[in-house]
């Protein structure tokens, strides 16, 4: 490394510098790009592509984004506006109820403050949780539930305990366990010591995650509608495959205004919060 | 910290003002009335009689997933490998389009304002429209089909790429920058010796990372034809055969693990 070094700046003095390379070890880099160029060839091989199809679909990928110049917010409206109300009470309630379990999943899952059995518990909820797409979790829940919004509520709100909870508990983890000790130092009790040391230090978090993850289930609430689940995703799926590409145009339009207003007022909140 | 004195005169310390306790409680009675509302709305529109029986219809379900018919899992590994390959080439693609893209919103690298707010709006909006949302649209344009995944996880990427790429670009020591450019460089060598090497790490990391979370997403873009094991797993919902989407599932924990190990890993080894 020294010595690498030493001999750039020589080269650099005869005028001969070159730039650093990004993987140092020769063999790796050559082994990563052979590797990289033979599964490239590989997969681009076994892409089958019906090129007819895709000249046949261009003119049709034009409509559509030339529906996005006059997006058709009217006939359809009642349709949109129950899907969105949908979509909306399904994103609040989930968030509310997944935030509310995450807690204490995500006490229990902090290796500082849980005992093991309690730990290992937690962690398999939430490796659970988090390795399935709340679509796959959406089918299962509307089949045990029916369809409609009262599955996909529950589907967001098991997708949230994992995500909250992963985080909530690293945050836990990695808190200032001086203020903790502090407070036992008094005599107080585990929940005293939770209420008083560690929520005052997690909170600020919480609250910005919770914001974060509003945003997050909004979006999802658009797509588990295609499974069955309740929402806007299924008046887009409705509309997208009647080739009513005005009213898909105007249904993605409110969906990326509504991602945006969501984020402005959460980056609010952030800062109000920290 | 407000105090306030007791009858006898003695000073008795509050932990919030009386305005601010009330805002409080105000804050709270409105937030919870919101949450029954939308409880309410939400219960309306259920059927109850069919959400009653969960618990059997669970068990009813996980009866007929076990035992997994694993003979299954010789038909998956095509799938499987279209699934790989719709995250890896999409995540190349959505790569490639969102470098310059995040070149463009940076603040320090931007040619132009206008432009800048132009390639925010790609990022806003590729990121605000689910890769399953993606994915139906582009099964209607280019036809059912591994493409239509690579695409839609490309673009699905850009947003997620071009976001932390750009904030990456816009946090940059401009001391090298400054350095670079008062040797008389142009632009482009400013951007390549100045620019890149510094975010090449943070790069090379959101890349993996990306990837990780493509093959996530990957698996179930076969719902709406998209190709991948998502179409294996529509077809077994559909025809009911309920023990062959454990093994499907199975095989999706199992990939998803090991692509968290992998992008863990390779992290770990650049930072």
């Amino acid at each position: 490394m020294r010595a690498d070094n030493q001999a750039r700046l020589s080269a650099a003095r005869r005028g001969q510098w070159r730039k650093p390379v990004f993987i140092e070890r020769q063999w790796l880099r050559v082994a990563l790009g052979v590797g990289a160029l033979a599964y490239l060839a590989l997969a681009l091989g076994s892409v089958e592509v019906n090129w007819a199809r895709v000249a046949e679909g261009a003119g049709r990928g034009l409509n559509f984004l030339a529906a996005f110049t006059h997006p058709d917010f009217v006939s359809r409206q009642g349709d949109i506006l129950a899907g969105l109300l949908e979509s909306l009470t399904m994103t609040l309630t989930s968030t509310v109820i997944g935030v509310l379990l995450a807690i204490p999943v995500g006490l229990g899952a902090a290796r500082n403050v849980a005992p093991l059995p309690v730990y290992a518990l937690c962690r398999a909820i939430i490796a659970v949780s988090r390795t399935f797409q709340e679509i796959i979790i959406a089918i299962l829940f509307v089949v045990m539930f029916g369809f409609g919004p009262l599955a996909g509520m529950l589907t967001l709100a098991f997708a949230t305990v994992g995500f909250m909870a992963k985080l909530l508990a690293e945050d836990i983890e990695d808190l200032d366990a001086r203020q903790v000790e502090a407070v036992r130092a008094t005599g107080a009790g585990w929940w005293q010591v939770m209420n008083h040391a560690v929520q005052p230090q997690v909170m600020p978090r919480l609250i910005g995650l919770s914001m974060y993850r509003l945003d997050i289930n909004f979006r999802e609430s658009s797509v588990i509608g295609i499974v069955g689940a309740g929402g806007i995703g299924a008046t887009l799926n409705t509309s997208l495959s009647r080739y009513e590409y005005s009213t898909s145009a105007a249904i993605l339009l409110i969906i990326i205004a509504i991602v945006l207003a969501s984020e402005y007022a959460s980056s609010h909140v952030r800062r109000f919060t920290q | 910290m407000p105090v306030s004195t007791s009858i006898d005169g003695l000073p008795l310390w509050q932990r919030r003002t009386s305005r601010a306790q009330w805002l409080r409680f105000g804050g709270w009675l409105a937030g919870t009335c919101l949450f029954l509302l939308c409880w309410k709305v939400i219960s309306d529109n259920t059927m109850w009689v069919f959400a009653l029986d969960a618990g059997r219809q669970g068990s009813d379900l996980i009866s007929r997933m076990l035992p997994p018919r694993w003979e299954y899992a010789s038909n998956l590994w095509q799938p499987m490998w279209d699934t790989l390959n719709i995250a890896t080439l999409g995540t190349a693609l959505g790569i490639l389009m969102a470098f310059p893209v995040a070149f463009l919103a940076a603040r320090n690298t931007t040619p132009h304002p206008l432009v800048r707010s132009l390639a925010l709006t790609v990022i806003v909006s590729s990121r605000s429209i689910n890769s399953l949302i993606w994915a139906m649209l582009l099964v209607t344009i280019v036809g059912p089909g591994v493409l239509a995944g690579i695409i839609a996880i490309a673009l699905r990427s850009i947003g997620f790429v071009g976001k932390l790429l750009y904030e990456a670009i816009e946090e940059i020591h401009p001391t090298p920058v400054e350095a670079i450019s008062a040797t008389g460089a142009s632009r482009l060598q400013v951007m390549n010796y100045g620019v890149l090497p510094q975010i090449l790490p943070a790069f090379a990391g959101i890349s993996v990372y990306r990837w990780d979370i493509n093959i996530r997403e990957s698996t179930v873009l076969g719902l709406v034809g998209a190709g991948g094991i998502g179409l294996a797993l529509n077809a077994s919902i559909n025809s009911l055969a309920w023990s062959q989407v454990s093994v499907i599932f199975a095989m999706i924990f199992a990939t998803v693990l090991i692509s968290e190990w992998i992008s863990a890993r390779v992290r770990h080894a650049m930072i």
